[in-house]
């Protein structure tokens, strides 16, 4: 009897022959029911690759949904904040969408692939919802997340290799855009898209030709110092390029337990993201009811800390009233500056508090708490010309 | 003679439960159990050498982690493995496992409907809303809406700001979820069969209601508010049986000087002055106590027990219509080795989980038909479990324990009582059910004892054979349980008390209507009604 548990408990990327032989450091995560690489070798080494030469990362386990038929663009602008009209074919968009109560779902990246054709890029499953959205619309909702392997691309020299691989006119390409190309009979697409905050560029294709892919990079990218990247790198990036991160910096509406943990848009510094002249999205009233009452109690922003240390999982203070809680937090090798992403009670969320930040940080084995000043930045921390050149 | 604190009348888990806490509060405390074994449904039993069976109850959830870590139960033995999940297994070989872990269950639940596979995640977060708002009430005595006493007042005070707390939606979420059918319920969420039958069955066990009858979500509800280490939802074997529980809280009773008395049946509680003041035993002994605490279901207590002119009619009547209706049988068998399911899910999941075989939402309502028309379900909804699986002391090595809940069974048997040739029939029925999705079953029974809701009422003394001791339908739940104007543990006469599964919150072996009831007992003592 005793059997043991045989079966591949996660799942393996397209690209998993790879980049196993390559994980030096045994150190692995999860992602969306995939093994994924959290760190190669020194997640130091990976950081400077994105920032200071180029970097691959495996994103294959994202959540890809295609989108299709006559009522598509109805139904994208249904569902998301945006006004899709601002996004012709042939370019993405980040959006978010929000429940019939104006709290966020989601954020994520639409690429209108044809006039009525999209892909929509997510991280948690957002099947039902859309299907529910969809209701009474001409469309097709297809979860293609293994029909794609995806990788991105990401720093200074991401061009150059890209042009090193002999794809024609990247760098005409503009920030958003879209682009296919024939990569050895295989088709390619190639957005101008990324989670790192510096000049990068995802691309998709087919899962059967994803190992040819990656070598084909790995070779024209050879004198680049083109790096794999694990999540751990990742992370540091887009903390520095004030990035947000479902399941960190916000709960999901839809994946709320408690009520209070909603977070509407305004609240999460995307109130840039917010239409309110566009014909009816799925929040809008609520929406437009919360920016006439003045705005939402909590406010995310970006923070400065004193001091060397991490202000991970912090609460942050004024005088000894408790205003917000850091939601994630690093040293920024590139900026010389401890900076954090804060929720805080809307009051407080400007550069002219008061703040302080109470840090537990082990020495040795022995935790201090370490009470340092803080003032709220704007976000991006770390926003290169480069990105969008 | 001897005057006790407290008389306890049965020792099933609640019955110890109740002891244990008033022992520690340094109160002299006698447990009267009419059978040799103490534990009353919850018990472990050697009826086949080598092999124990969780005879009656044989999963546990429900019980109280409070009750674990105040009675020091750990101490006494006890310990809770939990298991996966649950393995339906559908005609044709294929199945639907439920996991621990969520991409696991997600990539099965997609194999089935592509929406559904999300859809568990929104159901489950609803169904642990729904458990989060219930939780804090279970180890409170429910306060009666009619009463004006501070404490009565306190307590809804509490449980308006609880409801207060919730979000509009979630208000009429709760007030719909404690009327409506589970059909209703799964439907609003989900669109395979698979799916639905897999999570309805939490909502007929143990209840004669079916799974389109209105109240039925509850029963669902009350199946999923349990937690192994905080897992809410999550089951688990205890080590050693069930009877494992019963004998920590023994232990821990005794360690406080309670004494257990088996094969002490009570008769007749005796009644002076308009108080209960102590027992007779079936050979005539009598014992005597300040507080007389039945751990019987109420038409034991007070139409067995209780000689019925102490009794005004308007209680009677409430005894009456009380409802305990038997809904359930179970099969204990001892195998000679490891069933051949016809599902082979890439993880073992018949060692990890409990069995299920596949029924639909309307397969589930014939049964409950079946059991309506006064027979066993020809084609019943089976709950199997293997816990020698996880607990390999339960069966000599390379053997198994198989424990097979059956829904529905009737108590009593439109063509007449129920007896051996009419127990082999019923016998047949599941087995050969079983047979469906486990080929080789009949090769490997060395031993199997049938119990059907009859048997359960004769040996362990459960009215109608239900194992909730009444059914827990909102009018029979909270202030309303075992009826109302009685549900805060005190019976009719003074110094009376109940303390099983047929007070607030119910049934499962949970602990927690004795440990409640104890606290109501204690109270009396402190203010001097019980001296």
């Amino acid at each position: 009897m005793s059997e043991a548990i045989t079966s591949d408990f996660l799942m393996k990327t397209p690209f998993h022959a790879r980049t196993a032989p390559l994980c030096l450091s045994g150190k692995w995560g999860r992602w969306a029911g995939y093994s994924s690489v959290d760190c190669f070798y020194s997640v130091t080494e990976e950081y400077f690759a994105v920032r200071t030469a180029a970097s691959l990362f495996d994103m294959s386990p994202m959540i890809k949904y295609r989108v299709t038929g006559r009522d598509a663009a109805r139904f994208v602008n249904r569902l998301i904040t945006r006004d899709i009209g601002a996004c012709p074919p042939g370019h993405g968009l980040y959006v978010c969408w929000c429940d019939g109560d104006g709290k966020l779902i989601e954020d994520g990246t639409v690429f209108r692939l044809a006039e009525n054709d999209f892909q929509i890029n997510t991280a948690e499953h957002n099947f039902c919802w859309f299907e529910d959205t969809a209701l009474g619309l001409d469309v097709t909702i297809a979860d293609v997340s293994e029909e794609f392997a995806a990788l991105a691309l990401q720093g200074p020299l991401s061009r150059l290799v890209l042009e090193r691989l002999g794809l024609t006119g990247i760098e005409a390409m503009p920030y958003f855009g879209l682009a296919w190309f024939t990569l050895d009979e295989a088709p390619l697409l190639v957005s101008r898209t990324g989670f790192t905050g510096d000049l990068g560029y995802e691309l998709w294709i087919e899962p059967g030709r994803a190992e040819m892919l990656w070598d084909r990079l790995m070779a024209a990218g050879k004198d680049y110092r083109l790096t794999p990247i694990g999540a751990a790198a990742l992370e540091m990036v887009r903390i520095e390029a004030g990035l947000i991160e479902i399941g960190f910096d916000y709960i999901g509406a839809e994946a709320a337990l408690r009520e209070s943990r909603k977070r509407s848009p305004y609240e999460l510094g995307l109130g840039w993201l917010v239409d309110l002249k566009k014909s009816y999205f799925v929040g809008k009233r609520a929406l437009a009811e919360e920016k006439r009452r003045g705005g939402p109690r909590w406010r995310l922003v970006g923070l400065e800390i004193e001091g060397n240390k991490p202000a991970i999982e912090s609460f942050i203070y004024r005088g000894r009233t408790e205003v917000g809680h850091v939601t994630s937090a690093m040293w920024s090798p590139t900026l010389k500056k401890n900076i954090a992403i804060a929720v805080l009670e809307a009051p407080y969320a400007t550069p002219k508090a008061d703040l302080w930040a109470e840090i537990w940080h082990p020495r040795e084995l022995e935790i201090r708490k370490i009470n340092a000043p803080c003032r709220v930045v704007r976000r991006p921390f770390y926003d290169p010309p480069r990105r969008k050149a | 003679m001897k005057r006790y604190d407290a008389i306890v009348i049965g020792a099933g888990h609640n019955g110890l439960t109740a002891a244990a806490y008033l022992a520690r509060a340094g109160k002299s405390v006698v447990v009267l159990e009419r059978r040799p074994v103490i534990g009353g449904a919850a018990v472990s039993e050697e009826l086949y050498p080598g092999f124990t069976y969780s005879s009656c109850s044989y999963v546990s959830s429900l019980m109280r982690p409070e009750i674990m870590r105040g009675l020091d139960l750990p101490r006494y033995g006890l310990q809770i493995i939990p298991y996966e999940g649950i393995l339906t297994i559908l005609p044709d070989g294929d199945y639907l496992a439920s996991y621990s872990d969520p991409d696991l269950t997600r990539r099965e639940n997609l194999r089935h409907s592509k929406r559904d596979a999300e859809a568990f995640g929104r159901f489950s977060l609803e169904v642990l809303r729904q458990c989060r708002f219930i939780k804090p009430m279970l180890l409170m005595t429910p306060p009666d809406p009619t009463s004006f006493k501070l404490d009565d007042i306190r307590g809804l005070i509490w449980m308006g700001r609880k409801f207060a707390d919730l979000s509009e939606r979630q208000m009429y979420d709760v007030m719909r979820f404690w009327t409506m059918s589970c059909a209703d319920f799964l439907d609003e969420y989900f669109e395979s069969e698979a799916v639905k039958g897999q999570l309805a069955g939490s909502s007929i066990i143990g209840t004669a209601l079916g799974p389109r009858s209105p109240g039925s979500a509850y029963i669902l509800l009350h199946h999923y508010m349990g937690e192994v280490d905080g897992d809410i939802g999550a089951w688990g074997y205890a080590r050693g049986g069930m009877g494992a529980i019963s004998r920590a809280l023994a232990g821990a009773a005794q360690a406080h000087d309670c004494e257990i008395r088996t094969e002490a049946e009570v008769s007749q509680i005796i009644v002076k002055g308009g108080k209960a003041v102590g027992v007779a035993l079936a050979d005539g002994e009598e014992v005597y106590g300040t507080a007389i605490v039945s751990n019987l279901d109420p038409k034991r207590t007070f139409l067995k027990l209780m000689p019925l002119e102490h009794l005004d009619d308007t209680f009677i009547d409430q005894v009456r219509n009380f409802k305990i209706r038997g809904s359930s049988g179970k099969l204990n068998i001892a195998l000679d080795g490891w069933p051949e399911f016809i599902a082979k899910p890439p993880i073992p999941a018949p060692l990890y989980s409990s069995i299920q075989i596949h029924r639909t939402l309307d397969d589930l309502e014939r049964a409950y038909d079946d059991w309506k028309n006064g027979m066993w379900s020809r084609h019943p909804y089976l709950d199997i479990v293997i816990p020698s699986g996880l607990d390999p002391t339960m069966a000599p090595p390379g053997k198994h324990y198989m424990s097979v809940f059956v829904q529905y069974v009737p108590p009593k048997l439109k063509d007449g009582p129920w007896d051996d040739a009419k127990r082999s029939a019923f016998a047949d029925t599941v087995i050969d059910t079983l047979a469906e999705i486990c080929p080789n079953i009949r090769d490997l029974i060395l031993h199997m004892q049938v119990r059907s809701p009859w048997d359960l009422e004769n040996e362990v003394g459960l009215t109608e054979g239900n194992i909730f001791q009444g059914e827990l339908t909102l009018d029979q739940l909270m202030f309303n349980r075992p009826f109302p104007g009685y549900a805060q543990y005190r019976g009719p006469l003074r110094r009376l008390y109940m303390c099983g599964s047929c007070t607030h919150p119910g049934g499962g072996v949970m602990g927690a209507p004795g440990a409640n009831a104890a606290r109501e007992i204690l109270k009396d003592f402190k203010r001097r009604i019980l001296r």
